[in-house]
């Protein structure tokens, strides 16, 4: 079924209100991962508000629907859905990376409600999402897995040993959104070490491939609906996205990989999302 | 004296395991034939996933595996199985306390055909620096089921060091085992020679000759390499002229560090004897290639005597 038109609405806004507690969990004069986060926002915002079956009171339901960044360093944007869910108080948001919080650089599964496993170290993170869908397999359980990889990530040989894995065993309750930003940590995936293409390795390892605008939620939720009708392939949908989208100076940049904003960028970012 | 098959045990623990709790999954990287998971895989097929040569993977997915409930016994030789994944079980099982058992076969260098490409002689002192981790040595057939359930029975990570040849009997079906603590397997009054695993039997064959000598052998089987009671270890100590310690591994971060950090500063004498900073090597033999590196009853010998001299 289509997303109506209200409902489209309220996704962008999730969007964007996704943006506006990341900038401001950065802040002024830090380092943070704005980038990444970003350029997945919009589809974070479809699974934690519309696709995924979750309950943020019951973080460890294990009908659960789970969602795992392989990509860690985008963690920011999961703490804000968490946080908009009601995983945890909102407040926690202001202690990011501080000694003792709850909130790490990297997920932590032993320190943050929701979050579904240690990721960070790339190419693990699908690895582990197989993990899970073979065991929601053998328990005949009916729950999804949805996995989020860089496109400067899967240069991880751990990555196509996992890809491989998933096809082979058929791990249709298995969904990767590739984040095709194309920008790594020192500039262009094409030109640093071109991990394309894509489309063809994952059809080789016997994923179903879906391409879409990373940024139209309507088109993100086309796309996770098909890939749950696909029978006996797991599903990569290769998620057409700006790096720092929303972040107007931040915008197809490795600048903003890990960032430093000053006050004069951080209030343009704030206002740019506010609304 | 009696022998087991330490992989041929394991494979029939998991085998028997298997059957009573349906939490528990293998996962191989094409080497069943070797870690005799094979047993469990016809018994239990859906239980059972080959991920290919594949091991990084196998690691990861397993930590994915146990989050949602099971309890996965990853397979491969202990060189594999430690080093080639260190970052998986570190980032993947260990920062989580994820409740992934990884099994080490062919530890040290019990394949010595394969020579050091297959020898591994590092496993432990790795295993060992990651917080979380649980490092077992069982020494013989009847300790490596009882590790195994133990593993089993534990909320965590746990490496189980599984030597590939048969190896004497020492500890008896129904002996006790528990995590973190060492076990006496003969009693002296002279030295106590601190060992695990098959240099266990080499202890036991080197107190048996000093014992003609009129020096007698406190023998200890340490097993339990993470966590280690040092309390105990300090007690079977109390009294003795010296300390011996025998390991199948390198001297760094194992038994012998373990016990050289337990005596800082305490005026006993202690010899160390494991494998020095090299490399293994093929051999026609396991006990030839052991008696190139010291690893035999009268290397424990001489360290006794210089001991006492």
């Amino acid at each position: 079924m289509l997303l109506t038109k209200a409902q489209i609405t309220e996704l962008e806004q999730k969007a964007r209100k996704l943006r506006y507690l990341i900038v401001e969990m950065v802040s002024v004069g830090k380092q943070g991962h704005i980038g990444g986060s970003c350029s997945i926002a919009d589809v974070m915002a479809v699974l934690y508000f519309h696709k995924m079956k979750h309950d943020p009171l019951r973080p460890n339901w294990p009908d659960r629907d789970r969602l795992l960044l392989s990509k860690g360093h985008a963690a920011l944007v999961q703490y804000a859905a968490l946080a908009e869910c009601g995983y945890f108080s909102r407040e926690h948001l202001a202690t990011l990376k501080q000694t003792g919080s709850i909130l790490q650089g990297h997920p932590d599964m032993l320190k943050t409600p929701g979050i579904e496993a240690n990721t960070g170290s790339l190419g693990q993170g699908l690895s582990i999402a197989c993990g899970m869908a073979m065991a929601g397999k053998l328990d005949r359980k009916d729950y999804r897995v949805f996995c989020v990889l860089g496109d400067g990530e899967i240069a991880e040989g751990q990555i196509w040993e996992a890809s491989m894995a998933a096809g082979f065993y058929k791990l249709d309750n298995l969904t990767a959104i590739l984040d095709k930003n194309g920008i790594q940590a020192t500039g262009p995936v094409a030109e640093r070490f071109d991990t394309n293409p894509h489309r063809e390795k994952w059809l080789a390892c016997g994923w179903h491939v879906i391409e879409t605008d990373g940024h139209r939620v309507g088109e993100i939720d086309l796309a996770l609906n098909e890939a749950e009708k696909i029978h006996n392939r797991p599903t990569l949908i290769i998620a057409h996205t700006v790096k720092g989208k929303g972040v107007p100076f931040a915008e197809d940049t490795a600048a903003f990989h890990n960032g430093i904003m000053d006050q004069a960028q951080y209030e343009q970012a704030l206002e740019c999302l506010k609304r | 004296m009696s022998q087991q098959n330490c992989r041929k045990v394991y494979g029939e623990t998991l085998l028997d395991l298997g059957g009573k709790d349906s939490r528990i999954v293998v996962l191989e990287a094409d080497l069943s034939k070797s870690t005799m998971t094979t047993l469990f895989q016809e018994a239990f097929p859906e239980r059972f996933f080959e991920m290919g040569i594949a091991e990084q993977n196998m690691v990861s997915t397993a930590a994915g595996l146990a989050i949602s409930g099971k309890i996965p016994f990853v397979n491969s030789f202990a060189v594999f199985s430690t080093g080639r994944v260190y970052d998986q079980i570190r980032q993947s099982v260990c920062l989580g306390k994820v409740n992934v058992k990884i099994i080490g076969s062919s530890c040290g260098l019990s394949d010595f055909g394969d020579g050091a490409t297959h020898q591994s002689i590092e496993d432990v002192g790795l295993m060992r620096l990651i917080p979380n981790m649980t490092v077992l040595a069982p020494v013989d057939g009847n300790e490596t089921r009882r590790a195994v359930e133990a593993a089993v029975d534990y909320n965590g990570p746990v490496y189980i060091r599984i030597n590939r040849n048969d190896m004497p009997d020492i500890t008896s079906v129904d002996d006790v085992f528990t995590i973190g603590e060492p076990g006496m397997v003969r009693d002296g009054s002279d030295i106590v020679v601190f060992a695990n695993g098959y240099m266990v039997w080499k202890a036991l064959l080197a107190a048996a000759s000093l014992e003609k000598q009129g020096v007698s052998v406190r023998v200890v089987n340490v097993s339990s390499l993470k966590p280690v009671n040092g309390q105990s270890i300090r007690e079977m100590a109390r009294g003795m002229k010296g300390i011996v310690t025998i390991e199948e591994h390198t001297l760094v971060n194992g038994l012998g560090s373990i016990v050289l950090d337990l005596f800082r500063g305490n005026p006993l004498r202690i010899e160390t004897l494991g494998i020095p900073d090299v490399f293994g090597q093929s051999a026609p033999g396991y006990e030839e290639l052991l008696r190139h590196y010291g690893l035999d009853e009268s290397a424990v010998i001489r360290s006794v005597e210089k001991i006492l001299s």
